[in-house]
């Protein structure tokens, strides 16, 4: 719901579905049909303090198409502006990515639970994400480099369908050097590609994990969530230490419009962000 | 005679000329009475002028995709069950502008607040189940963190006369959900039809104010055991009956593979008539429109429904794309975790559904069979 976390946040308790205007400061392309849009808000407060947690998400606005529910893929403890990493797939997500810098987008948030990264504080973090589900997890990324000997082992598992598809690769290096081992897997490869071709949860065949103090955070496709939580499981990873991000349709972010819901929640307020246990009586259950 | 002290929390004798003159009061203290009238051969909800447009002398008969009005020539105003209508569609409308968006002289967009309608409503003639519908809607439209302005601008000022149900329609177990036939509090004025009098309990303070200076009678001990009798009975009289819905949470979604699913699958044809009927059924959709200059931009608010084939659409596909999955949302949902997400059960035994389903696809029923699945 609305977690104000004590500071300013787009979301005005009397016109909820109000939203703030932002300009696109900076545009970065990440892959095909990928691109990052820095967001910085016009009001001066909201500039100065809007706050998200790694994992929340936005509702970006293009008045007279509609709007769309992003994760924010940005660091939190960066200032001044926000990043959302879209691909382009709906009307409203190809119109955003065919704007410019100094286009004017709306937005209101921030939304949903986040990961739980202070529990995750002594332990290894096994991250586990395919295409478009590694924007939600890279504001941990960014955590993780910050405050690196707050945590053990950190692993990045990331698959991509080709090689072109793979998100974020100039930052790989950076994500080593912070001492954050990173492997990645393409379902098809390309005539340059030397890497490992496969779905996400064949990384896990090279990955030691310490069941006993290990998270996991998955996002990506649905089916490939699916594995991973029984890659998981088989190596013995208690359910409440997997979490996952879903998708789903959002039309409000409030818990009010009903299209998110799984079962008693609503992904938009109780999740994005679920440890498994919650989710268990579900996963399984064909298209519910 | 002498005077009468109303306080709130007391009960008086209405003579039934005073129907008019409570009537009166309302609209003279600057309410839109909305009230129960005959349209095109069922009962509807729209502003009400003088009692005699109420449906005095009609009852319906009701079962599974069943309706008809039938005049019955009794003298009573308040004894025909609801049709397809709620009071949903006065706090929760149909369709509803969220934002107006205009561009300025720089190319930017400025909102155009759109000011609220604050017309204070009274609804008059709100049968238990609706009155308990109002408050589960309540629940889920005006929270602590923040109330949707819309239901707000209209709830916040309205007056309820809710009225006890001494003759349940045929597809009601308002009984079974313990909304009725008497209301539970939350009303300003509460009616209950005898032959000669209405009985009123007056529920707030704005019901004590309407009903100043009309003349009552002190209640006698005949008449409110008529009362007493009359809304026992009625328990009694209902269509349906709808046996242990607390324990339907744990049953509808322990068994959410149940064969019963496909079953009704094969009957339900996804037209979305149960979730427009029913009075507590929130889902909405955000839709909206450009103008073709590219200068104005509105944003709408509609009512959706779980049976809509883009209610589940993300990139990639529904997740819910066949009616099983769809009808078996809207069940258990409605009958399970809406006590999670609300801490009620979402249905208050109105009917409605049963009534409005063409395909006469009746929830007791369903429910029933999976309880009898899950058993043998």
């Amino acid at each position: 719901m609305i977690q104000t976390l004590g500071q300013p946040h787009a979301i005005s308790p009397s016109a909820p579905m109000q939203p703030y205007w932002t300009e696109i400061v900076e545009i970065v392309r990440e892959a095909p049909g990928v691109s990052t849009f820095w967001l910085q808000f016009l009001d001066k407060n909201l500039r100065e303090g809007f706050h998200f947690k790694a994992g929340q998400f936005n509702m970006l606005s293009v008045p007279g198409l509609g709007e769309v529910a992003i994760s924010i893929s940005s660091d939190m403890e960066a200032k001044h502006r926000i990043g959302h990493t879209i691909r382009s797939a709906g009307n409203v997500t190809s119109t955003i990515n065919r704007m410019n810098v100094g286009d004017v987008l709306g937005v209101r948030g921030p939304f949903g639970s986040w990961w739980a990264l202070d529990d995750c504080v002594g332990r290894d973090i096994v991250i586990a994400a395919g295409g478009i589900g590694l924007p939600p997890i890279r504001p941990v990324l960014y955590y993780v480099m910050h405050h690196r000997h707050d945590f053990g082992k950190v692993i990045v598992l990331y698959g991509a369908r080709t090689p072109n598809d793979l998100q974020f690769t100039r930052e790989y290096k950076t994500w080593q050097d912070a001492g954050i081992e990173i492997n990645v897997t393409v379902d098809r490869g390309d005539d340059s590609w030397e890497g490992r071709v496969g779905v996400v949860p064949i990384l896990f065949y090279n990955t030691r994990i310490d069941h006993r103090n290990t998270v996991i955070l998955t996002c990506g496709p649905e089916i490939m969530i699916r594995f991973v939580i029984f890659e998981a499981l088989a190596r013995r990873v208690p359910p409440d230490r997997i979490l996952v991000s879903l998708e789903r349709n959002m039309k409000c972010g409030l818990g009010s419009c009903g299209h998110c819901q799984v079962g008693p929640y609503f992904v938009c307020k109780d999740g994005p962000v679920f440890s498994f246990d919650k989710l268990q009586p579900y996963v399984n259950v064909e298209e519910f | 005679m002498a005077e009468i002290q109303l306080s709130v929390g007391s009960k008086v004798a209405l003579p039934k000329a005073g129907l008019e003159k409570l009537l009166a009061n309302l609209h003279r203290m600057g309410y839109q009475v909305l009230g129960p009238q005959i349209q095109d051969g069922a009962i509807v909800y729209k502003p009400l002028i003088s009692v005699a447009d109420l449906p005095k002398g009609y009852i319906s008969e009701q079962d599974a995709a069943t309706y008809r009005l039938v005049y019955s020539g009794h003298r009573r105003y308040f004894d025909v069950t609801p049709g397809a209508q709620s009071w949903k569609q006065f706090f929760f409308p149909p369709f509803s502008e969220l934002a107006n968006y205009k561009r300025d002289e720089h190319g930017l967009w400025q909102v155009e607040e759109t000011e609220p309608d604050l017309t204070p409503l009274a609804l008059f003639g709100v049968f238990p189940c609706d009155l308990a519908a109002i408050q589960v809607q309540d629940r889920i439209f005006l929270r602590e963190e923040w109330k949707d302005p819309i239901y707000w601008s209209r709830r916040q000022s309205a007056f309820i006369l809710a009225v006890n149900c001494m003759h349940p329609c045929g597809t009601g177990f308002c009984a079974s959900m313990g909304t009725g036939p008497r209301a539970n509090p939350g009303f300003d004025l509460s009616l209950t039809e005898l032959d000669e009098v209405f009985l009123v309990e007056i529920g707030s303070e704005a019901g004590r104010l309407v009903m100043e200076g009309i003349s009552v009678l002190p209640t006698s001990a005949f008449w409110l055991q008529a009362e007493d009798k009359g809304l026992e009975e009625a328990g009694t009289k209902m269509g349906r009956i709808l046996p242990n819905q607390e324990t339907l949470p744990d049953l509808l979604l322990n068994n959410l593979d149940a064969h019963q699913w496909d079953d009704v699958a094969r009957r339900c044809m996804s037209c979305s008539s149960c979730t427009q009927v029913c009075p507590t059924c929130f889902c909405w959709d955000a839709r909206d429109t450009a103008n073709l200059n590219g200068l104005t931009a509105n944003r709408e608010r509609v009512w959706d429904s779980c049976f809509n084939p883009d209610y589940s659409y993300i990139v990639g596909g529904n997740t819910r794309p066949n009616t099983r999955s769809r009808y078996r949302q809207w069940l258990t949902h409605k009958f399970g975790s809406w006590y999670a997400q609300f801490g009620s059960s979402g249905c208050v035994g109105c009917g409605r559904c049963i009534t409005w389903c063409p395909a006469r696809i009746d929830v007791t029923v369903e429910l029933q069979a999976i309880r009898e699945e899950v058993q043998a």
